[in-house]
């Protein structure tokens, strides 16, 4: 396992930054944020995510897809971050794909297809409050005939409205606070007892509050086994996690570099203000922490590739790492744009708002931080 | 079985066949460390043919030419010794600043004389070594340095001082930077090499913060060194004192990991749960400290493979050194009051405090974090200015 990338996977780099850059750089998001979009992406640019192959990569070959691991799809999703490219990529192609290995055939015939043609849009429903805690999921499946009944409420849905189906994680047996007796169900968007309410957030992407009021669904709608959906669960959850965290490598890279070229052409007091040791070392600094967010992100891909025994933690780790280096880098791209940083005129603030959205989903660094001081025991 | 996985079951046969249980468990003290040398006195029997056993093999320097004290071996296969080594706890058979700091400069600007005589004996550990650079006003701007050898035809008189020079009162020979002349400031620095009994050296220990004295003034009065000591070209050595300052700080990030977890906080359980901010800040600590495992692991690879930039071991030292001292800080928070104690017996002479303060150097020697954000700045991120 080279922590380095093969003449593959270059090759793939390259591909997917050409394409973000040529076809869906930041002026992409601002367009379809400024018309009010209401999925938050254009489902053009979709079909061609798929042309290109993205969407597949994560599907295994015996299905159609690319068979290709997290690595893979962490090239697309900094090219993603770099650019603020808005898409369904990270919830589709990277969290839903993963969660449907884990279904039967007649499932994944049914939606695999769909996501190879840029079609389909698959979002999660995991969350129940503000913030990120699955084991504290509350929602609850009861049976009923030959299936489930679903009931619950869900928040933070990336792009719910604009899904055609729904991953919903609810409770078959147990308590909150369990990570026994939980089932994932693949839920229809049409469904009779779903309802949705669509809210734009700060980096203008869309996100639902679902509401489950006995939603029927048949007993082929369970995605792995039922009570035991919290292997399923983590399984998309650290596809989700270790993806997030790729994309935030490529979102704070791009404020990083934006902001280094912004200290090289901007003058006070008849210098460069990149001449000031001040702004170097801060610069250094930042640029030391996005470095080990790419170090850890990587193995951590490597590691869940391998199914490593601790990738787990490693991945922990990344959304944490990748969190805060991130953080770092856009605010201190706004601080050393001075005024400039604060306007909408100028990229930057839409790096930032972006970093504030990817740093919530999934968990956060602090959430995660935790994750790793209890993997380690205390 | 792969080429790679035969030498793994060989160096494991011959370490478990080779390597005494004494050297197999970790080293409690610097005393348990073993630098070689012509005054060192060793431990134990076990530590004394550790090291001769190893130093046969070649396996004090596993990487190095078998002409030159080493046992030849591939990156890949001394990758393996090393996990081998680990896997058994095995201490280090010989720890030198002549393995990890001369002997690089040796192998890439030493004549074939030099490298046979001085690697053998430095694979050997028969000769200990010390490094002079720095000076009492020659510390970050190391090239202003004063300490100088005049041309005597077959000869140099050196004179002058050198501070911090770790070890020079337990060390045999040193690798020293020279002045030899005094109207080019980068280009008028020799890099010489010379006996520590040779008349005119003598070294006074420097009393640290930590209690211990790694370090010494070393004074030069009318040392003669001979013509065929000078390691590359007269007035070239700052080109080997920054190589060997790029290998220095390339080797505090050698410590990649294996995919395994350190966290110091799994020992602490009990107490962390009453201490939920403390435990917070080990939390992140242990996300900082893996993070910073993998890049090393990652600067290796692209390092072994040219894809590293040149100036970027300046990132990993500053890096690592300030992890370490974070490091230390939990743990001194850890201990609490009984981190405290300074001679005691039940805390081992004060190891956790000793240890402690010892790390406050990490961000000095070698070049300060601030000369490192410096570097990386104006080599890797091209910012404008001087």
């Amino acid at each position: 396992m080279a922590m380095i990338l093969n003449d593959d996977q270059v090759m793939l780099r390259d591909s997917a930054r050409d394409f973000m850059t040529s076809e869906a750089p930041v002026s992409h998001m601002r367009k379809y944020r400024d018309m009010g979009c209401k999925d938050g992406f254009a489902h053009g640019l979709w079909k061609q995510f798929a042309e290109m192959g993205f969407t597949g990569i994560l599907i295994p070959e015996a299905d159609g897809g690319m068979g290709m691991g997290h690595v893979e799809a962490g090239i697309v999703l900094e090219e993603i971050g770099r650019n603020l490219t808005p898409s369904p990529f990270l919830t589709t192609a990277v969290a839903a794909v993963e969660a449907l290995k884990a279904a039967d055939k007649a499932m994944r015939d049914r939606w695999y297809p769909g996501i190879l043609a840029g079609d389909a849009v698959i979002s999660v429903a995991i969350d129940e409050a503000a913030k990120h805690r699955p084991e504290k999921i509350n929602a609850r499946a009861e049976r009923s005939g030959n299936g489930f009944k679903i009931s619950g409420a869900k928040q933070f849905v990336v792009q719910g409205a604009s899904a055609d189906m729904i991953i919903v994680a609810a409770r078959t047996a147990g308590a909150a606070g369990e990570t026994d007796g939980l089932t994932l169900f693949a839920v229809d968007k049409d469904s009779a007892g779903l309802s949705m309410d669509s809210a734009r957030l700060v980096d203008s992407s869309m996100a639902a509050q679902v509401k489950l009021d006995g939603v029927e669904v048949t007993a082929d709608a369970v995605i792995g086994d039922v009570d035991g959906g919290w292997s399923v669960l983590t399984r998309l959850l650290d596809a989700g996690r270790v993806g997030a965290a790729a994309e935030m490598v490529g979102v704070g890279s791009g404020a990083m570099d934006m902001t280094f070229g912004y200290l090289k052409q901007r003058k006070q007091f008849d210098r460069l203000i990149g001449e000031f040791q001040a702004l170097q070392h801060r610069a250094a600094h930042l640029y030391g922490e996005m470095e080990a967010a790419r170090s850890i992100t990587l193995k951590a891909q490597n590691m869940l590739d391998e199914g490593h025994k601790h990738a787990e933690q490693y991945v922990a780790a990344a959304k944490a790492k990748a969190g805060l280096a991130c953080n770092l880098a856009v605010r201190e791209g706004v601080q050393m744009h001075g005024g400039m940083g604060m306007t909408d005129e100028y990229d930057i603030g839409l790096y930032m708002k972006r970093d504030r959205s990817l740093n919530e989903f999934f968990g956060d660094a602090w959430y995660h931080a935790d994750r790793v001081a209890q993997m380690n025991g205390y | 079985m792969s080429d790679l996985e035969t030498f793994r079951a060989e160096a494991r046969a011959w370490l478990e066949e080779n390597c005494p249980a004494e050297m197999r468990t970790p080293a409690r003290s610097d005393d348990d460390v073993c630098w070689g040398g012509r005054n060192f006195v060793f431990q134990s029997e076990a530590q004394k043919q550790w090291m001769d056993r190893c130093a046969a093999k070649g396996y004090t320097v596993p990487d190095w030419p078998k002409a030159y004290g080493g046992a030849g071996l591939s990156a890949a296969e001394t990758k393996v010794l090393r996990q081998e080594m680990a896997r058994l706890g095995c201490r280090s058979p010989l720890n030198s600043f002549g393995i990890w700091m001369l002997g690089p400069a040796l192998l890439k600007f030493g004549t074939e004389e030099q490298k046979v005589h001085y690697l053998n004996q430095i694979a050997r550990g028969e000769i200990r070594w010390c490094q002079g650079y720095s000076e009492p006003g020659s510390g970050s701007d190391l090239v202003s340095m004063q300490t100088f050898g005049e041309d005597k035809g077959d000869h140099w008189v050196v004179n002058g001082q050198k501070i911090w020079t770790s070890y020079a009162d337990k060390a045999d020979w040193i690798f020293c930077l020279v002045r030899t002349d005094k109207t080019n400031k980068y280009q008028g620095i020799s890099f010489l090499l010379f006996d520590m009994t040779t008349p005119g050296v003598t070294t006074k220990p420097i009393l640290l913060i930590s209690g211990s004295s790694p370090f010494c003034e070393t004074f030069f009065d009318n040392v003669v060194v001979p013509k065929d000591q000078i390691v590359g070209e007269l007035n070239r050595g700052w080109d080997v004192a920054k190589y060997l300052l790029g290998h220095e700080r390339e080797m505090i990030s050698g410590m990649g990991g294996d995919g395994g977890t350190s966290a110091i906080g799994g020992a602490f359980k009990e107490m962390l749960g009453e201490e939920p901010v403390l435990r917070a800040q080990m939390a992140l600590f242990d996300v900082d400290n893996l993070a910073f495992r993998a890049h090393g692991e990652r600067f290796m690879d692209e390092w072994k493979t040219g894809k590293a930039h040149p100036a970027y071991s300046n990132l990993m030292k500053y890096a690592g050194t300030e992890l370490n001292k974070r490091r230390h800080e939990l743990v001194m928070a850890l201990g609490g009051s009984e981190a405290l104690e300074w001679d005691s017996e039940r805390t081992r002479g004060g190891a956790k405090p000793r240890a402690w303060l010892r790390t406050k150097a990490n961000s000095i020697e070698g070049g300060t974090s601030e000369v490192m954000l410096n570097v990386v700045a104006k080599r890797i991120l091209e910012m404008p200015g001087a």
